[in-house]
C-alpha cells in the first residue's frame, strides 16, 4: 500500500466510516442544509439545532465515500456547543488542513485528513459536509453545491 | 482474419507509461478511449501540410482541406452504411446531435398533448434535451422501465407504451452504466408501426459493434469520435435525408445560407443547413481516419475481444465477497458496473489509481437510473481493444485488497 495512501486513510477516518457519529435526523432542528457534489452524486444534509447563537445539537445524513462521511462525522463532533464564528474559524482551519497538508499546532482530530492534499480530487468530498453545515448557520436552509463553490 | 490483439497495444503509446509507479491500466475506454498514434499524427499532418478553411476557397490548400473534410463524411456515410453523405452532419460528439435533433425536430414537430419516448437507461444527454424542447412544446415525457434485476428494457410494457400519439423515440444502443445491448431493430421497427420518429443514441455502440443504419432501420443516429479511437471535439448526427431537409436550421451564420437579404435569409439543404460557422473540419477529418483504423482491426472482431473481456471480468468479479454487479448476466458491451455495501465508489477510485488503474466511479450520467437500482454510485470498468487478460486479473487483484482495508 502506498504510503499515500495510508495517509489519506487513517484510522480516525476508517473508524468515523465505519461508525458515524451523529449520523440521523435531528427532530429539533431549526437549522437545515443539503450539501450535493453534482459530479459524483454524493449527497448530505446537515441539521443543526442552533439556540442563542450555539450548536446545541448537530446531525447529518447522506451517503457517499468514506472521505466525505467521515469528514462530516468528525466535524460535528466538533461542531458541538461550538457559535457561528467559531465554527467559521474550525472550517478555516480544516481547509488549511485539507488543502496544504499542514498539521494544526493543537492535537486534534482533524489532523487526520492532512492526506486529503495529496489527493486533489478529493478536497470537495472532505469538505461537502462542512459547506452544508456552514450554509445552514447562514442561511437557515439551503442547498449547498460542490460547483457554487471552489472547493 | 482476428487482429494480434498484443501488438494492438502498440498503436497507442499513451499505454507505455507508468502511473503511480505502477504500468498503466486504462479501463475507463466508456468514458473515453485512447487514440492510435495513426489517428494522432494523421491530425498532426494535416495542420502541419494542408490546413486552411474549408469551402468557398479556391486557393490549393483550401481545396485539400475541404476535400479532406467531405472525404471523412463519406468515409462516415459508408461506415454506418448511410445512403449518401448529405445524411452526416458534422457536430461536436452526441450530446450536441441529440440538442440538434430535440431542438429543431422537436421544436418544429412537437405540440401539446405528443409524447416523447425515453428509456430509463439513458445517459443525461439523452433526457435533459427533450425535457428542455417538451418544457416548450407543452409534449408529456414518458420512460419504457429497465427491470432491475437483470437491467434489460422491459419490452412487455413497450407496447402499451408505444402509441400513436409517441412523435418521437430516443433510445440508446448500449446503457453506459449497465452494458445492456438493446435489440435496436427491434425497437425501430415497434416504433415505425405507430408512426414514431426514432433516434438512436450510439455513444457506446459505434467504436466496439458491427453497425448499419440501413440494417437498424432508425431515422437519426448520434455519436461521438472520442470513445471510438477518435479525437474530441468531434461526432456526428445521422440523420435521413428526407427529415434533416425538412427540419429548420439550428444555429445560424456562415456556411449554412443559400441566400442571405437584410430582411431575411433561406437556408442550403443538409449537411451545411446544421452546419453553421467554420466546422471543425480537421478533427473531423480525423474521425474518418479513426474509422480507418477502427475496420483494419474489424468491428465484429472488436466485439468479440470487448465481449469477452466483459465475460470474464463478470466472472472473476463475482467471487468478490459483498459484490453487487449491476446489468446483465448474460450478453453484455464490454463494459462491468459494480457496487459494495461498505466500500463507496469513490474510494475505491482511488485505490485502484495508486495501482495504476483508471476506473470511474460515480452517477455515470443516469442518475435516475441509479435511483431506481437503489444506488447512488457504481465503479465501472470498461475495456477496448488494446485491454488484455492480465489486466482484468491486476483489477481483480486491486479489489481484492481495497476490500480488506475497509472491511
Amino acid at each position: 500500500m502506498s504510503s499515500d495512501l495510508t495517509e489519506l486513510y487513517q484510522q480516525v477516518i476508517l473508524d468515523h466510516n465505519r461508525r458515524p457519529r451523529n449520523r440521523g435526523k435531528l427532530p429539533q432542528a431549526n437549522r437545515v442544509a443539503q450539501g450535493d457534489n453534482p459530479s459524483c452524486g454524493d449527497q448530505c444534509k446537515v441539521y443543526l439545532n442552533v439556540i442563542d447563537d450555539r450548536i446545541a445539537d448537530i446531525a447529518f445524513e447522506g451517503s457517499g465515500c468514506a472521505i466525505s462521511q467521515a469528514s462530516t462525522s468528525l466535524m460535528t463532533t466538533q461542531l458541538k456547543g461550538k457559535t457561528q464564528a467559531e465554527a467559521e474559524a474550525l472550517y478555516k482551519q480544516f481547509h488549511e488542513i485539507v488543502t496544504t497538508g499542514k498539521e494544526p499546532e493543537e492535537i486534534s482530530d482533524v489532523a487526520a485528513f492532512a492526506g486529503v492534499h495529496a489527493f486533489p480530487a478529493r478536497i470537495k468530498c472532505a469538505t461537502l459536509g462542512w459547506h452544508a453545515a456552514l450554509n445552514a448557520l447562514k442561511n437557515g436552509a439551503t442547498t449547498a453545491t460542490t460547483e457554487s463553490h471552489k472547493d | 482474419m482476428t487482429p494480434s490483439w498484443k501488438n494492438v497495444r502498440e498503436d497507442f503509446p499513451i499505454l507505455n507509461q507508468s502511473v503511480n509507479g505502477k504500468p498503466l491500466i486504462y479501463l475507463d475506454n466508456a468514458a473515453t478511449s485512447q487514440k492510435p498514434k495513426v489517428v494522432i499524427d494523421g491530425l498532426a499532418s494535416f495542420y502541419l501540410k494542408d490546413n486552411a478553411n474549408v469551402h468557398r476557397g479556391l486557393h490549393t490548400l483550401s481545396m485539400r482541406s475541404t476535400n479532406a473534410y467531405e472525404g471523412a463524411r463519406n468515409r462516415i456515410a459508408e461506415f454506418i452504411a448511410a445512403e449518401s453523405p448529405e445524411e452526416i452532419v458534422f457536430t461536436r460528439g452526441t450530446t450536441e446531435s441529440i440538442n440538434l435533433v430535440a431542438a429543431s425536430f422537436g421544436g418544429s414537430q412537437l405540440k401539446a398533448g405528443d409524447v416523447i419516448l425515453l428509456t430509463e437507461m439513458e445517459h443525461h444527454s439523452n433526457i435533459v434535451p427533450w425535457q428542455l424542447i417538451a418544457q416548450k412544446t407543452g409534449a408529456k415525457i414518458k420512460y419504457v422501465p429497465v427491470t432491475a434485476d437483470e437491467g434489460q428494457l422491459d419490452l412487455s410494457s413497450l407496447d402499451k407504451l408505444l402509441t400513436s400519439e409517441v412523435k418521437i423515440f430516443a433510445f440508446t444502443h448500449v446503457s453506459n452504466t449497465l452494458g445492456t445491448i438493446n435489440p435496436v431493430i427491434e425497437l425501430c421497427r415497434k416504433a415505425k408501426q405507430v408512426g414514431a420518429t426514432t433516434l438512436i443514441d450510439a455513444a457506446q455502440s459505434i467504436g466496439h459493434l458491427p453497425l448499419s443504419v440501413k440494417e437498424i432501420g432508425c431515422d437519426f443516429l448520434c455519436f461521438s469520435g472520442h470513445k471510438m479511437a477518435g479525437v474530441t471535439g468531434i461526432g456526428v448526427l445521422y440523420g435521413k435525408k428526407a427529415l434533416l431537409n425538412a427540419m429548420p436550421p439550428w444555429q445560424g451564420g456562415g456556411g449554412m445560407i443559400a441566400t442571405v437579404d437584410f430582411d431575411g435569409s433561406t437556408w442550403k439543404p443538409s449537411p451545411e443547413r446544421f452546419e453553421a460557422g467554420t466546422p471543425n473540419y480537421a478533427d473531423a477529418y480525423a474521425l474518418g481516419l479513426s474509422c480507418d483504423y477502427i475496420d483494419s482491426l474489424g468491428r465484429k472482431a472488436i466485439a468479440e475481444h470487448d465481449s469477452r473481456l466483459a465475460s470474464l471480468a463478470y466472472n472473476e468479479l463475482s467471487k468478490l465477497p459483498g459484490i453487487r454487479l449491476i446489468g446483465p448476466s448474460g450478453a453484455r458491451s464490454g463494459l462491468v458496473s459494480f457496487a459494495f455495501k461498505d466500500v463507496h465508489a469513490h474510494d475505491i477510485v482511488t485505490f485502484a489509481d495508486q495501482d495504476g488503474i483508471a476506473l470511474r466511479g460515480g452517477h455515470h450520467c443516469n442518475q435516475p437510473l441509479m435511483k431506481k437500482l437503489g444506488l447512488t454510485s457504481t465503479t465501472r470498468a470498461s475495456f477496448y481493444v488494446y485491454n488484455t487478460d492480465s489486466e482484468i486479473e491486476a483489477l481483480v487483484k486491486s479489489l481484492n485488497r481495497i476490500i480488506k482495508f475497509f472491511c
